[in-house]
């Protein structure tokens, strides 16, 4: 047994104190400049956001808009990779106690090595991993038992589509959270939640699952976000985010104003 | 030897279905129901009716003598140059139309890389009154222009793919977020065996009357059903897939694969997966993919639109790693040379994809008696213009 799996996770310790308007951000690693990754998140834990995403860029992200399709390439364009994260993140802990979890597409994962992947992650202190192209079944099979050696939480995305019997499935296997992708979509900043979404949030609400939940996708401004926390214990915001970071002049001053502007 | 997927999708280690979970439902449908409804009495009598009524096969199975000559063994082309819309992807799209029908989906959607695979679902689109749109590379737009206008004339909306390398593989991609963004009423058809599990069997499946009517036209032709070689190009590995399908199990039948090598397999400008990948994921499968050490995908290149994809399919990994199957790759000089000589010796034009099986001809080992099939997988007349520019005739 790792003797690091002792230590609590992140993102256990956070919803054990707040369950409600948490608030998530995700931007793409090494966006807009390489060096920005680190700046990013100190901003983002001064500024009080609850949970932070890290993008892992991709060349071929299939279930992202144009948005984070634009901000991968930019990111890679500039050279950025899974090492140069970890060289990045190497300090992280001793300013950053938010929890932290990448994100990212299967294929640089293993191309990198799962088992050496997870220890980096462990060794820079992330909390949780969302690899939205690793199949549940596929997960349970062969990635569960070293994603549970480094102390890392899978979280599984459900959608509008999914059924109830597998939203059961995903609760039982998952930690962390379940991540509620908003509508059928591809990730985009979106400026209004739909009676049919709303009574999707309703359908999962009412399930009464293990699980704290936070829907994604399309969440962009405070008026969505609000919607969000009506149905859920929080909510995830991308590309609106990723847009701000990409109209910055100051990322410190904007980001500040930006999550004041949400939670407040 | 045997060559079937697994109840998980795989052969050996390639395969599998690594989709987001918005695509899961779509997926998971067409699992658990393609193999009934292929297998279906009804389905296969309106398969088969339209692929002989409308398609016009069985397509012939045609001794080249000059050919034959000139390489000295004895070459039979495989005429899936002669189907309507003239390739054999129409095998494929008139399988998946009646399919999706099946499925009770309203609207189609597919990625194109030369094109043919477009005009094939836009056809079948046309035939059965199902609107039809269509992702394709800008940079192939531009270079295979006969087959958008074709596109356009049979209704379908062409849409251009404008990220990334702005090819087949972008095509692919923007196909995946467009199902993701509809996926109740929207059938995707992949064009070739590869893609999340079930579309590689499901594809390869629908292509085998290629070798089911081989083996007969072979029987006629010279007593024996098995030819010792059957060649074919690779781009994601339909026509293959299609022409080897009812020979796997055969093992003294070879099977030849052909890449496209561009410009040279050590120029950077090539797409012969086996030479240059390595095993990783992309559109929903573990494949042979060429890939950077990170992980990020490489921008391949070949003359050909249609062998223009960074991966293979996954049956063709396994084909390759078991050694069951050989791979070759031919550069483009190879292919327009082959594709000339084709025309010439037999006064057809092929497709430049379909040039680079005849082009691998030139690296086989084979006795004057060998008895070669070739698979014309598609006519030239989409190819034209790279064949002026080419100029080499
Ligand atoms: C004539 C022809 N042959 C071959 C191919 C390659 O596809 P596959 O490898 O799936 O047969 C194409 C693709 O567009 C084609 O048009």
């Amino acid at each position: 047994m790792n003797t690091s799996t002792s230590i609590k996770n992140r993102l256990d310790l956070l919803f054990e104190s707040k369950n409600e308007r948490i608030l998530s951000l995700y931007y793409t690693a090494g966006f807009p400049n390489p060096e920005d990754t680190i700046p990013v998140l100190e901003a983002l834990q001064e500024s009080g956001a609850d949970i932070v995403e890290i993008g892992m860029p991709f060349s071929d992200p299939i279930a992202d808009g144009p948005t984070i399709q634009e901000s991968n390439k930019k990111a890679l364009d500039q050279g950025m990779s899974i090492e140069k994260l970890f060289a990045q993140l190497k300090e992280m802990r001793n300013k950053v106690d938010l929890p932290v979890i990448l994100m990212g597409y299967l294929n640089p994962v293993m191309q990198y090595g799962v088992e050496k992947f997870c220890a980096s992650c462990q060794e820079v202190g992330i909390d949780g991993l969302i690899l939205p192209d690793l199949p549940m079944a596929e997960y349970l099979d062969f990635y569960k038992p070293t994603f549970d050696q480094y102390g890392l939480y899978n979280i599984f995305l459900i959608t509008p589509q999914t059924s109830d019997d597998r939203v059961k499935e995903i609760d039982r296997n998952s930690r962390g959270f379940m991540y509620m992708v908003s509508s059928a979509s591809t990730t985009g900043a979106k400026n209004e939640i739909t009676d049919v979404q709303r009574q999707y949030f309703e359908r999962i609400k009412n399930m009464q699952l293990s699980i704290p939940r936070l829907i994604g996708f399309g969440i962009s401004n405070k008026e969505t976000f609000d919607q969000a926390c009506a149905h859920a214990n929080g909510a995830i915001i991308g590309s609106a985010f990723i847009n701000l970071l990409d109209r910055s002049k100051d990322l410190k001053k904007d980001i500040r104003e930006f999550i004041n502007g949400i939670k407040n | 030897m045997k060559v079937e997927v697994d109840e998980r999708g795989y052969y050996g280690s390639f395969g599998g279905a690594y989709i987001p979970e918005m695509l899961y439902p779509n997926i998971e449908e067409l699992r658990l129901q393609y193999m009934s409804i292929i297998q279906d009495r009804d389905f296969q009598k309106d398969f088969r009716k339209l692929l002989h009524d409308y398609v016009g096969r069985p397509t012939p199975l045609f001794f080249a003598e000059r050919l034959s000559e000139k390489y000295k063994a004895n070459i039979y082309l495989k005429r899936e140059d002669l189907n309507h819309t003239g390739a054999h992807k129409v095998n494929n799209t008139v399988g998946q139309i009646l399919l999706a029908r099946r499925l009770g989906k309203q609207k189609i959607i597919a990625e194109t890389g030369a094109g043919q695979h477009g005009v094939a679902t836009a056809t079948v689109c046309a035939l059965m009154g199902m609107e039809c749109i269509v992702y394709m590379g800008e940079v192939d737009m531009a270079r295979q222009k006969p087959n958008v206008e074709r596109m356009r004339i049979l209704g379908a909306e062409v849409r251009p793919a404008k990220s990334g390398s702005k090819t087949l593989k972008d095509a692919t991609n923007e196909a995946m977020r467009h199902w993701i963004n509809n996926p109740t009423d929207t059938h995707y058809i992949i064009g070739s065996v590869v893609g999340p599990h079930p579309y590689p069997d499901m594809v390869a499946r629908f292509q085998s009357v290629i070798s089911e009517e081989m083996k007969w036209q072979f029987k006629e032709a010279t007593g024996n059903e098995n030819p010792n070689h059957i060649v074919a190009c690779v781009g994601g590995g339909s026509n293959a897939a299609g022409s080897y399908f009812h020979y796997y199990e055969n093992d003294e039948v070879n099977l030849i694969a052909v890449e496209a090598a561009g410009k040279g397999n050590a120029t950077g400008e090539s797409a012969a997966t086996t030479v240059l990948g390595t095993p990783g994921i992309l559109h929903g499968s573990r494949t042979l993919l060429m890939q950077t050490i990170d992980g990020q995908v490489v921008e391949p290149y070949s003359i050909s639109a249609g062998l223009d994809y960074p991966g293979i399919g996954p049956i063709h990994a396994y084909l390759f790693e078991s050694g069951r199957g050989k791979f070759i790759s031919v550069t483009d000089e190879e292919a327009m040379k082959a594709g000339v000589l084709m025309s010439k010796l037999e006064g057809i034009i092929p497709a430049i994809e379909s040039a680079h099986a005849l082009a691998a001809l030139d690296y086989m080992q084979y006795d004057r008696d060998d008895v070669i099939a070739l698979n014309l997988s598609g006519r030239g007349d989409k190819d034209l213009e790279t064949y002026i520019k080419w100029g080499g005739y």
